[in-house]
């Protein structure tokens, strides 16, 4: 799918000079094209017809970290300083991790290098405030992690997604010992689950957080007496129980969780009190049957 | 007694690598995973629930009281100028390796942190997550980062050729990036299988940059200049990340057919 480089390229000369303070300005070869044609042609299409141009993505091969080879790069240390902002951002941020952690724990990141081990699976929402290395200081190589909006769980039965394939891999393989579902105050996710409307219009926030349907309903069901915000907050952690049910439709889990071996969790996240609930699913107590509610056991709060 | 036994198993396989040298690769990889994990096993397993009440209380004593004003503005909305794409696995938080502090990344974590192309009937996840992030949070920078020893890139370039059982699920999702193994395989043919697979961690993430260009809305805000793509590589064996920008250039015109002065390219 590779387009050959042709030496006598029409465009070369036509080629708007890089008024940016860009680092890899001196990198910057017009003639290397390495998108594949399908890019081409599917922007073509969106490009006004009077304009003859052509859409050339310079960074797309291996040949480009070559480049950087080539020029001595070695680390982002090398990356002129007096450019770009986020250039420089993401470097200083780099190089803080390497010289605080990293370099301070030389054997730790050795073994790491070999092999991950990690005792627990999180999945936790997207959302900017919720990392789980930070709220829950996580360290390298202690937790597998998934996140996706509104940290939801679909069924088994939906189909392959990204969250099946992570579940499939940190059970199976990995063999984690716990899954802790995080929700937190003010999802956005969960916010958008509630105020969806049947108008026929579709968007892939709309199509994602369907998974929780459920979820609205029983919130709906229970907290019908609540505000809008109220029921949202409601709906988050309802959300969480019922991603923790779903996680049960997978017949490989639910035989761990059975035999002892994996325990489930949730937790919620309230960012405006700062607090921390916990609680872990109590397979035995849990009927499923009953239209999905289920028993938990050993309930924390910490504020 | 477990300490006894998992210290003793330990020794025997430091002897087994020092004294046998002609032990193929693949043995002595599983050989250094073994004594990696045994050396995590601990005679007093850490209690998971009291793992994660440290872990709060620390981040509460130690950021959250100590910052209230940030986290009274946070309560209120979130306004993250980047938007990271990572793995799942273990090693990579972007929290820690850029040190991302609370507001500052709208975060999306899956296998081999693959961004497949836009298909409004499937990937749905993916598809909200950027959604979300271009129209409602009006992210400036999308970062997709790939990582060394990466489980998922080692699963797309080996599968189906090394004859296992399918993953049911694991392997529907790798094969997005099988235009990245395609690239490498014909580049690189004739490298051993790590180095291909490092090449390919580095080309996936290009994959997902060019893919992350078919959403309507992402090229829009690129059009616009709002947005720009990056791609990233940590690599944890050797200590170094690799930054770079994806790029799409319109030219100037030219008029067909052509003039005499254009001749002189």
């Amino acid at each position: 799918m590779a387009i050959p480089s042709s030496i006598s390229d029409p465009f070369a000369s036509k080629f708007l000079p890089s008024s940016i303070s860009d680092p890899f300005a001196s990198s910057y070869q017009p003639s290397r094209i390495s998108v594949p044609v399908k890019i081409e042609q599917t922007q073509l299409t969106t490009l006004r017809r009077s304009h003859c141009s052509t859409l050339k993505a310079s960074m797309g091969s291996p040949g480009f970290t070559q480049q950087l080879n080539n020029n001595k790069l070695e680390t982002l240390a090398d990356v002129k300083d007096d450019r770009d902002d986020i250039f420089n951002d993401l470097k200083d941020r780099f190089l803080s991790f390497k010289k605080n952690v990293y370099m301070a724990n030389p054997e730790q990141f050795e073994n790491l290098a070999k092999v991950q081990v990690p005792k627990f699976m999180v999945i936790a929402c997207a959302d900017s405030r919720v990392c789980p290395s930070s709220i829950l200081g996580f360290q390298p190589g202690e937790a597998f992690t998934i996140r996706n909006i509104a940290n939801l769980v679909p069924t088994f039965e939906s189909g392959p997604s990204e969250v099946n394939a992570a579940l499939e891999f940190s059970v199976n393989t990995l063999q984690v010992e716990n899954i802790l579902v995080i929700g937190h105050s003010c999802c956005g996710g969960i916010r958008a689950l509630m105020g969806m409307e049947d108008d026929g219009n579709t968007s892939f926030i709309k199509s994602w957080v369907t998974n929780a349907k459920n979820a609205r309903v029983k919130t709906k069901a229970a907290a019908s007496n609540l505000d809008f915000d109220g029921q949202c907050s409601h709906c988050e952690k309802v959300s969480i129980n019922h991603s923790l049910v779903n996680l049960l439709t997978y017949p490989w889990i639910k035989e761990k969780v059975e035999k002892e071996e994996l325990s489930i969790h949730g937790g919620y996240y309230d960012f405006v009190n700062c607090s921390f609930e916990k609680w872990t699913l109590d397979y035995r107590g849990t009927k499923l049957e009953e239209n999905g509610r289920i028993a938990i056991k050993n309930k924390v709060f910490w504020y | 007694m477990a300490i006894q036994s998992s210290q003793l198993a330990i020794e025997q396989l430091k002897n087994l690598l020092r004294e046998k040298e002609e032990l193929n690769e693949v043995v002595t990889t599983k050989i250094e995973e073994l004594i990696v994990e045994l050396q995590g096993c601990h005679p007093h397993p850490i209690d998971p629930a009291q793992q994660i009440i440290d872990g709060f209380t620390y981040f509460k004593f130690n950021n959250f009281d100590k910052n209230p004003e940030l986290y009274e503005r946070l309560a209120k909305g979130q306004s993250p100028k980047f938007m990271v794409f990572a793995c799942s696995d273990s090693r990579v938080s972007p929290s820690v390796i850029l040190n991302f502090q609370p507001g500052e990344a709208f975060v999306v974590r899956n296998i081999a942190n693959i961004v497949p192309a836009f298909n409004q009937l499937r990937y749905s996840g993916v598809g909200a997550t950027i959604e979300y992030a271009i129209t409602a949070l009006k992210v400036k920078n999308i970062l997709v980062i790939g990582h060394s020893r990466c489980g998922g890139i080692s699963r797309l370039m080996s599968h189906p050729e090394d004859g296992s059982i399918p993953f049911d699920f694991i392997d529907d999702w790798v094969k997005i990036g099988l235009p990245a193994k395609t690239n490498v395989m014909k580049e690189y043919e004739g490298y051993d299988f790590k180095e291909q697979c490092n090449f390919c961690e580095l080309e996936s993430v290009n994959n997902s940059l060019v893919n992350l260009h078919t959403y309507p809305y992402v090229d829009r805000e690129i059009r616009n200049k709002n947005l720009a793509l990056l791609g990233g590589y940590y690599d944890f064996v050797n200590g170094e990340f690799k930054l770079w920008k994806y790029m799409s250039v319109v030219t100037k015109p030219i008029t067909i057919p052509l003039k005499t002065n254009d001749l002189t390219i």
